[in-house]
């Protein structure tokens, strides 16, 4: 149980690395490509010692990944085909194998067919001890040469300009996945290996934006997901450990995309009604500013407010309602009008849109019956700081250019 | 008799995957295929939990709308929740997949289905599902099946082609002539779950992906045009399931994986000719010699 805990830590961690270089499909792959390793090491040697099949599984992992490289580099295949040219044909070659030695008189082969599908019950104490080993080795690499892999992940390109060893690195990349996957294998099998790459990696990105806390949130949840995996499969007979950390791993990170603060979809969808109520308000307020500009009378009617045909009825209907409980409208006789609060605040809205028509007019060239369509979306966006700023190097102007005033110039000079 | 039947069945396969893939992997889509044939897992145990029986029809049905419903979770993943691509295919796959396995596990009492029968397939049994009509012997039913996917891709192939190629090139220019680019994207992902599932029961989940990617692959390489590509995807896709059977029975080995060895054999061939072509063609002194001849 620690083992595979340990594993799914181990190979987390590692995911984070190929999540951001954009290879996650890799470990794929990779795991595919160890099982002809796996075959060939125990046709030669005649026995299925992990300490056997371990190393026949790292070569063909690492002889995958450069093939895939091969493939991408030397022809026009592009690198998705690549990945999944290399897996099937590895694959294939395995499964050939692997029907080879059980048609033929290899004696104990049973239990090869682990490989594939992860039985973590099945693994001995000598064999956990392995996979514990090669993960701490894994994380020590990690810890060394952590600030190369960080500059090589984000910028391969600025990586290789500075001088640095940029194929080392990449060596040392596809070594720690390839032993991560192959750590991994006979806990969870061969297809499910991909998730314990880039599930957990992927759920981290939605916390944090920084490497270090990706790696150790990654690692958390690699951690955790295993330790529930295996327990919710110990409680039947029949129940396969890695499909279970698969299904627990798969939640986790599906709650993460939904909840997680920031980026989750909760959040940006939220944010972006919150967004568009803004706009509705200020919209409703511009338009009883220009009504006012126009006219002498304070109050309007719903008809004319309609005429403007900037709102739909009943929109306007229930922007009329909440905005005057804001106090930001008053009612009169079943008319509306701004209270002196939402003048002020209209009278912002109305100057940020008239100061960005000039900005455009007169900084960028553009031509003044150009110019609303773009103010209208920048309207609701322009910080104070940003308000002052425009002002300044505007010069306090007066009018747009449509000539209409731009409201409230004087109390911003003070 | 029996042999015929297998090699068969086997080049219809690797005919109709190969003709869906090749606009698979000019889309850029090759792993979506081998998640596709992943995926499909649950349906299938669904469909036979739900039928209480191992019928293709239902079979099929659970499948191929477990196989719509991985292309449609990757695309919320990655439009949604903005997860990078490749990424959001390695999520749907291994997710599913686990809820397959983990179906299979839960009521392995009374289903039928074994993992690796699932992995590997067994076309060696299908000669010996034969089907009658009366009282003749009309051959194994799933080569019939097969056949027809066949017609029905070539069909589909036919009618849709301008769609097909239009979109896989240009999405954008496609989307500005007002041609649905969404719907030939699940057109065409429709059929290749419907052909996974079909293959199947034959050449197994990772095999068909080697159906679906390698041959059009080794095509993509030598041919600068669709119809030249769809041409030498039959031709490949042909010889590797006929060399695929002699070599599995010279070597005693899975019959499938056999043959999606043969189609690497091949890609690796034709690799190999086309980097030295490519080299030779770069070395003056011998296009000197080439021109001079």
């Amino acid at each position: 149980m620690i083992g595979c805990a340990l594993i799914g830590a181990g190979a987390s961690a590692v995911g984070v690395f190929s999540f951001l270089r954009k290879q996650a499909l890799v470990g794929d792959a990779v795991a595919h490509a160890l099982l002809p390793g796996v075959a060939l090491a125990f046709m030669v040697s005649g026995e299925k010692s992990i300490w056997i099949l371990f190393p026949g599984a790292f070569v063909a992992g690492w002889l995958g990944l450069l093939s895939i490289d091969f493939i991408s580099r030397y022809s026009k295949i592009k690198s998705d085909t690549a990945i999944a040219i290399v897996l099937t044909i590895f694959f294939s070659i395995g499964i050939v194998l692997l029907t080879h030695i059980q048609q033929s008189d290899y004696g104990n082969q049973s239990g090869l067919s682990d490989f594939l599908f992860g039985k973590a019950a099945a693994m001995l104490p000598s064999d956990i001890a392995l996979f514990v080993l090669v993960d701490l080795i894994l994380l020590f690499l990690i810890v060394i040469t952590y600030r190369y892999l960080k500059l090589y992940s984000f910028d391969p390109d600025f990586a290789k300009a500075i001088g640095l060893p940029v194929k080392g690195i990449q060596f040392i990349l596809s070594s720690l996945t390839v032993l991560a996957v192959a750590s991994g294998i006979q806990a969870v099998g061969v297809v499910l290996m991909a998730a314990l790459i880039i599930t957990p990696a992927a759920a981290a990105r939605f916390f944090t934006g920084r490497l270090s806390h990706m790696i150790s949130l990654a690692m958390l949840i690699g951690l955790i997901s295993s330790l529930i995996g295996v327990y919710i499969s110990s409680l039947a007979v029949s129940m396969p450990t890695g499909p279970w950390i698969v299904m627990v791993l798969s939640i986790l990170a599906i709650l993460a995309f939904i909840f997680a603060p920031g980026k989750g979809l909760l959040q940006r969808s939220r944010r972006r009604l919150k967004h568009q109520q803004k706009v509705r308000n200020e919209n409703l307020l511009k338009l009883f500013y220009s009504l006012e500009e126009k006219n002498p009378e304070r109050f309007y009617s719903r008809p004319k407010l309609l005429r403007s045909r900037r709102f739909q009825g009943k929109e306007l209907e229930d922007l009329l309602q909440k905005l005057e409980k804001q106090n930001i409208l008053q009612k009169e006789e079943n008319r509306y009008g701004l209270t002196d609060e939402g003048r002020e605040e209209a009278k912002r809205v109305v100057r940020l849109h008239r100061l960005w028509e000039l900005y455009l007019n007169e900084r960028m060239n553009i031509a003044p019956d150009h110019v609303h369509h773009d103010a209208e979306a920048i309207e609701h966006i322009i910080t104070p700081e940003l308000e002052r700023e425009l002002l300044k190097d505007l010069g306090y102007p007066k009018l747009d250019p449509h000539l209409s005033e731009i409201p409230g110039i004087k109390d911003m000079q003070r | 008799m029996n042999d015929f039947w297998i090699i068969l069945e086997g080049i219809l396969v690797a005919v109709s995957c190969g003709l869906l893939g090749v606009y698979l992997v000019l889309r850029k889509m090759a792993m979506v295929g081998d998640a596709i044939s992943h995926a499909v897992l649950p349906g299938i145990v669904i469909a036979y939990l739900v039928a209480q029986s191992r019928s293709s029809f239902f079979t099929l049905l659970g499948a191929a709308m477990f196989g719509l419903l991985t292309t449609f979770m990757i695309e919320v993943f990655y439009k949604k929740a903005r997860i990078q691509s490749d990424a959001s295919i390695g999520i749907t796959f291994t997710w599913l997949f686990a809820i397959g396995v983990i179906l299979v596990s839960a009521f392995s009492g009374n289903v039928d289905l074994d993992q690796e029968c699932v992995l590997y397939g067994d076309i060696a049994y299908v000669p010996f599902d034969t089907l009658f009509y009366g009282t003749t012997d009309l051959g194994p039913a799933p080569v019939w099946l097969q056949a027809i996917n066949l017609i029905a891709i070539l069909l589909l192939l036919k009618v849709g082609h301008r769609g097909f190629f239009i979109t896989s090139f240009d999405p954008s220019f496609s989307s500005g002539l007002g041609i649905k680019t969404d719907v030939w994207h699940y057109v065409l992902m429709g059929a290749v779950s419907f052909t996974v599932v079909l293959s199947f029961n034959a050449v197994g989940a990772i095999l068909v992906v080697a159906f679906l990617v390698v041959p059009p692959a080794t095509a993509y390489l030598i041919s600068k045009r669709v119809e030249t590509m769809m041409a030498y995807t039959v031709l490949f896709g042909v010889l590797s399931a006929v060399i695929g059977f002699y070599l599995a029975t010279w070597w005693n080995a899975s019959i499938s994986g056999s043959m999606a060895v043969a189609a690497g054999m091949l890609f690796v061939l034709v690799f190999a000719g086309k980097r030295l072509s490519v080299k030779q063609r770069k070395n003056p002194a011998i296009s000197q010699l080439s021109t001079d001849s």
